[in-house]
Parts: structure tokens; sequence; C-alpha cells
């Protein structure tokens, strides 16, 4: 049975306004903690086992915990809503269809940490979201959840949206951050962490829409309670956002230890059109590929991706079926990141750059003999030595697909074109 | 620049009070540049030079700040675009479900390549990266609006909306 936390409400008539938000329990996790001190908070979290659903899956009280208690420094929080993982549609969800969840995350950690403002960092093609989130934010202030002496206590709080402009690497925490702060989106050099230095030199949490949006559930049913969800590491639930070649694809919340998939097969239909599986990529597509029957054998949950030699990421679970050219998916992946590299770093300037370039021609029929073992010797100098790991979500993946794929680039090479002939068609064409 | 051309590039009423909304939200002048930049954009259209020179004055920001911002950013055009902008997701979910086939298909329709505008100015393409909409792929944009589950015939009905002048969010309706 699927657990629903962050979309029990999603299905409600009107589940955006702060009417139904509150006819459903909204905002009583903020009442109840208001006058609690923030730090029992934090352990309460931490208690929870709450991790970051934004890629790294990093405890999310732990994290909070890296703030200094004793500074004079103003406090942010910056709420990620940039979604720009490939694969991951799930953030813009919650914005749409429940904004005051998340506007009452954002309350539950801005008071347990001591924040007065936070910025909700949301990717710049996100326009209806932003619409949606404004006016859950203006009913929020026109009701005294935020502003001034919020429900009568000495906390406030101010909540800003910031439109980012169309920037993959944005979504990194500390390009996020330079985004913010008005330059280009180039990410720092960590440490120090932002929880120490972060937006405008002071100390900063960094947390995604959907890590923020468990927390009313967690102080409203106790931290137990959602460590009873899920598995001992691996707690509570997640948006899975699952998408390509499946029958129903959309976002299905899901409690972590479901088998991989039994889940694609049970919530999202199976295979389209009953085909074979082929693949699927487990974590948006940074998350280095699963064969079918790897994917058979893994759980979705932190550890169980992970120790199959990939990672849960953003949870955006993408299928491949037997009509899939893997050529072609590496090739729109690698394109994806050589656009996508901010430049600062030269392995993953020039390695997105080469990568891209040899899957393309292999893909075009143009491929030698030598590139597949040109493309394995590539990655792992990409890896491990740049400032972000935009570097290394390029080169895990392609590693992987070309070495559990391997016949296939070497027959593209012999053939000197793409046995399947690129993409699917569009459906409807045919 | 010359007088006239400076003298006609300022912020309008609205373009204004949203100025002053966004030096209130952050604690530096130099933060507001992403959202003065929406503003310039909504009301010229454009960045072109005379409008990012007359931002860097207003934000106190060496002109060279803002036009590598603006360089750095997909969705700061420096030049003006078509009337209906259609941006295509080509990244892997979308080409699954047939984005590159649609590309192809509005090529032909309008006789442009992605990154060209048509000859009477209502039409320009482009390709993007992932849009966040990857579950009803094959996704375009067009202006501010999603368009889902594209096929043949929703895609034609949509560019016959945009020929018969309606807004973009009456093409499906
Ligand atoms: C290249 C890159 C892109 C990222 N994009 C996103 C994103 O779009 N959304 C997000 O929440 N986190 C993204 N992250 C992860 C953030 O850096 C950061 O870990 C996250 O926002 C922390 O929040 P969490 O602990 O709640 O997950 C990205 C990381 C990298 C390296
Ligand atoms: S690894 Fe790539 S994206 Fe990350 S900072 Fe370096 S160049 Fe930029
Ligand atoms: S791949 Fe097209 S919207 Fe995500």
């Amino acid at each position: 049975m699927s657990k629903k936390i962050l979309s029990a409400n999603f299905d409600l008539p009107d589940s955006h306004a702060l009417r139904v938000y509150e006819e459903t329990g909204g905002y009583r996790a903020i009442r109840k903690i208001l006058g609690t001190p923030g730090d029992e908070i934090i352990e309460e979290v931490k208690k929870s086992g709450l991790r970051g659903r934004g890629g790294a899956g990093f405890p999310a009280g732990v994290k909070w915990g890296f703030v200094p208690k004793d500074t004079d420094q103003p406090k942010y929080l910056c709420v990620n809503a940039d979604e720009g993982e490939p694969g991951t549609f799930k953030d813009r969800q919650i914005m749409e269809q429940n904004p005051h969840m998340l506007i009452e995350g954002i309350l539950i950690c801005s008071y347990a940490v001591g924040i007065e403002r936070a910025y909700v960092y949301v990717r710049g093609e996100y326009v209806f979201q932003i619409q949606r989130l404004a006016a859950a934010i203006a009913e929020a202030y026109g009701s005294g959840y935020l502003g001034k002496n919020i429900l009568g206590s000495d906390f406030n709080l101010d909540v800003v949206i910031h439109r980012g402009a169309g920037a993959y690497i944005c979504g990194e925490e500390t390009g996020l951050i330079e985004s913010l702060e008005g330059k280009k989106g180039q990410p720092r050099a960590k440490p120090p962490f932002p929880a120490v230095v972060g937006a405008f030199g002071c100390p900063t949490v960094v947390n995604n829409v959907e890590t923020l949006s468990s927390l009313p559930f967690i102080i409203n049913e106790g931290a137990s309670a959602y460590a009873a969800i899920g598995t001992a590491k691996s707690t509570g639930t997640m948006l899975f956002s699952v998408s390509g070649m499946v029958e129903k694809p959309g976002v299905y919340e899901e409690a972590f230890g479901v088998n991989l998939v039994e889940f694609i097969e049970e919530r999202a239909g199976g295979v389209l059109g009953g085909k074979a599986l082929k693949a699927v990529i487990p974590g948006g597509s940074s998350a280095p590929i699963l064969t079918a029957d790897e994917a058979r054998n893994t759980v979705l949950d932190y550890e169980a991706l992970a120790e199959a030699g990939s990672m849960l990421g953003s949870g955006a679970i993408i299928v491949l079926s037997e009509d899939v050219c893997i050529v072609k998916a590496l090739q729109v992946i690698t394109r994806f990141y050589s656009h996508e590299s901010c430049g600062q770093c030269p392995p993953c300037r020039h390695g997105t750059y080469w990568l891209a370039r040899i899957a393309d021609r292999i893909e075009n029929g143009r491929g030698e003999p030598d590139d597949i073992d040109l493309l394995l010797s590539i990655c792992p100098e990409m890896m491990g030595r740049t400032i972000c790991v935009l570097c290394d979500a390029a080169a895990m993946p392609t590693e992987s697909y070309v070495k559990k794929f391997r016949e296939e680039f070497e027959e593209h090479i012999r053939l000197k074109k793409c046995p399947m002939d690129g993409a699917p068609r569009l459906l409807g064409i045919e | 620049m010359d007088k006239q051309v400076a003298e006609k590039i300022a912020f309008n009423e609205q373009s204004e009070r949203r100025y002053q909304e966004a030096l209130e939200m952050y604690p530096t002048k130099e933060a507001a540049l992403l959202p003065v930049l929406w503003i310039a954009m909504d009301q010229f259209g454009a960045l072109p030079t005379e409008v990012l020179e007359y931002v860097s004055s207003r934000l106190d920001l060496p002109p060279v700040r803002v036009f590598s911002a603006v360089e750095f950013y997909t969705m700061f055009y420096r030049e003006p675009r078509g009337r209906y902008h259609i941006q295509v997701c080509r990244n892997l979910s979308c080409t699954l479900r047939g984005s590159e086939q649609l590309m192809g298909l509005l090529e032909g329709k309008l006789g442009i390549q992605p990154g060209e505008t048509t000859e009477d100015g209502n039409f320009s393409i482009e390709t993007a990266e992932c849009l966040g909409s990857c579950g009803t792929a094959p996704v375009m944009r067009v202006n501010d609006t999603y368009y889902e589950d594209l096929t043949i015939e929703k895609l034609e009905k949509i560019i016959e909306g945009c020929l018969g002048g309606r807004s973009s969010s009456e093409l499906l309706g």
C-alpha cells in the first residue's frame, strides 16, 4: 500500500487554497512548536531521519545543526525549487497542489534555526507555479502565518520568491546562492559550507521543496511515527517522478523499501505497450543506469541503490524499454551536461564537451573503434576533482551506459549507423 | 547611444513600482539584478545594449557585470523573439516520447530552424533542456504556457490557434 504524506491533499478540489489546507489540519504544526526551543525541534527532525530530497540525501536535522547559534549575523533559508535534474517534476506538484504545506515547512525550519528571511529559488520556467506560490504566500501573510509576530508570538518570517532564469547549475546549492546574490550561478568551493558562510556571507540553510514539505507531518505525528515508515536508514516517503517508456507516467508517493520494478508495474502501469524492460535510470539523469535485471533486484531506498552502484538522487525514475537505443540516451544526456557546465573547472568544461562529441558521433554512425575506450578513459579523469559534482554527474552515468551496454556501442560503430534509427517515434506518427 | 534613445529607455510606472519592491527584497542592491532583468524583459521584450546600460546604471553595477549575467542565463534574450516563442524540450524523457519528430514538424511547418524567427515575426523556435514536465512528455512552452502530452493533432491546433491570433492560454481551450 502506498503511504500518502506529501500527496494526501493533491486530489482535493482547491487543494492549493488556504481554507482547504486549514480544514485538513494545516498550520497545526507551527502552532504546536511556537514557544518550544529551536534546538528541541532540530533534535526531533534528526530523530525522524528525514534526508534531503534534492539529490544528496543529507540528513536535514544534521544540516541545521551546523548553523552557528551565537552569531550576530542574520541567517537565511534558501528553498531549492530549481528542479532542474532531468526526469524530475515533483516539486512543481507540491507548489501547484499544496503550496501551504511548503510554507508551513519553511516556517518550521526557520523557527527551529532562528531564520527571519527565506528565499524560494524557483526555476524561471515555472511561471504558473510561481503564481500559485505567490498567491499562497499572500494568503499566509493575510492570516498571520507570515510577517511580524506570527500567531501572536515573537517569531518573524518573510518569504520572498526569487525567479531563476534558466541554468541547471543554479540548482547546486552554492550556484543557487551566487545566483540569488545577482551573479552568474557558478558554484563556490566548499568549505566553507553554506550553513556557515552562505547567502550574503551569512549562515544559510539550503533545502529542497520536498524536504521542507515533509516537516509538518513530522511535527504533527512525531519523529518516531515518521521513522516507522520506510526502512531503517531511509525513513518516510518520497515523491517519485516516473517518466519515459511507461504506461502511466506521473508523480507517485511511496514509502522507501519497495521493489523498483514492482513499483513501476504496480504504480506506473508497467512498460509502455507491454514491451520488455531494458533499463532504468533510478535517480535523475545523473544516476548510473541499471539493467533490467539489476532493477528487478533492488528496492527504492538510499542504501539499496548505492549498493546497486547507482543512486536515489531526486527520485526521478526514467524507464527505458527494449525499443530504446542506449547510445541515443547517452547522446542526449551528455549533450545536456556539456550545455550546462558552468565552465569554471577544466575537467568539467573539457570532459563534458568530449563526452558529448564522442557520444554524438557514435550515435550518428561516425564512431571509431577506439571511441568506446576513449569514453571510458575520460570518465575517471572527471571524477572527484572539480568544484561541484556536475562533472561527476556526467561521468558516472556515461561510464555505466558504456560498461553495461558495450555491445550496443560496438554495433553502432560496426554498422556505421544507429540500428534502431535513433529515438522512438512521436506517439501517433508511426 | 544618442540622447533620444537614452531618454526612451526608462521603466514605466508599473516597472518602476516593481523595481522599488525588488530592491526591498534583498540586503544588497546587486542581488536585485535577476528580478530587475525580468522586469526589463517584461517591459521591453528583450534586453538590447541600451536596456542593459539602463539596468546597470539603476543598480550601480559595472555594465560588464550585467552583460555577463545576461549571457549566462538562457531565459534572458538580447534580441526580440517571435510573438509566439516556442521552446521544445529535447531532454531524455521527451526524446523518448518523440520530441525530435515534434521539432521536425515545427521546422517544416514554419520554415525556420531552432534559433530563428519567421519573417513576419510571429514565431520563433528553440530547443530547451528538461522543462520539469517529463511525466507529460513530449512538452513545449509557448511564451509562458506549457503544452503537454503533445501529439501531431495538438501541435497543429496550437499553431493554427496562434495564427488566428489567440492568446497562448486559449490555444487548447
Ligand atoms: C549540478 C547540481 C544540480 C542540482 N540541482 C538541484 C535542484 O534542481 N533541486 C534541488 O533541490 N537540489 C539540487 N541539487 C542539490 C543541491 O546542491 C543541494 O544538495 C540541495 O538543494 C540540498 O537540499 P536537501 O538537503 O533538502 O536535498 C543539485 C546539485 C548539483 C550538483
Ligand atoms: S564541476 Fe562543472 S559545473 Fe561544477 S563548478 Fe566546475 S565547471 Fe562548474
Ligand atoms: S525531459 Fe522534457 S520535460 Fe523533462
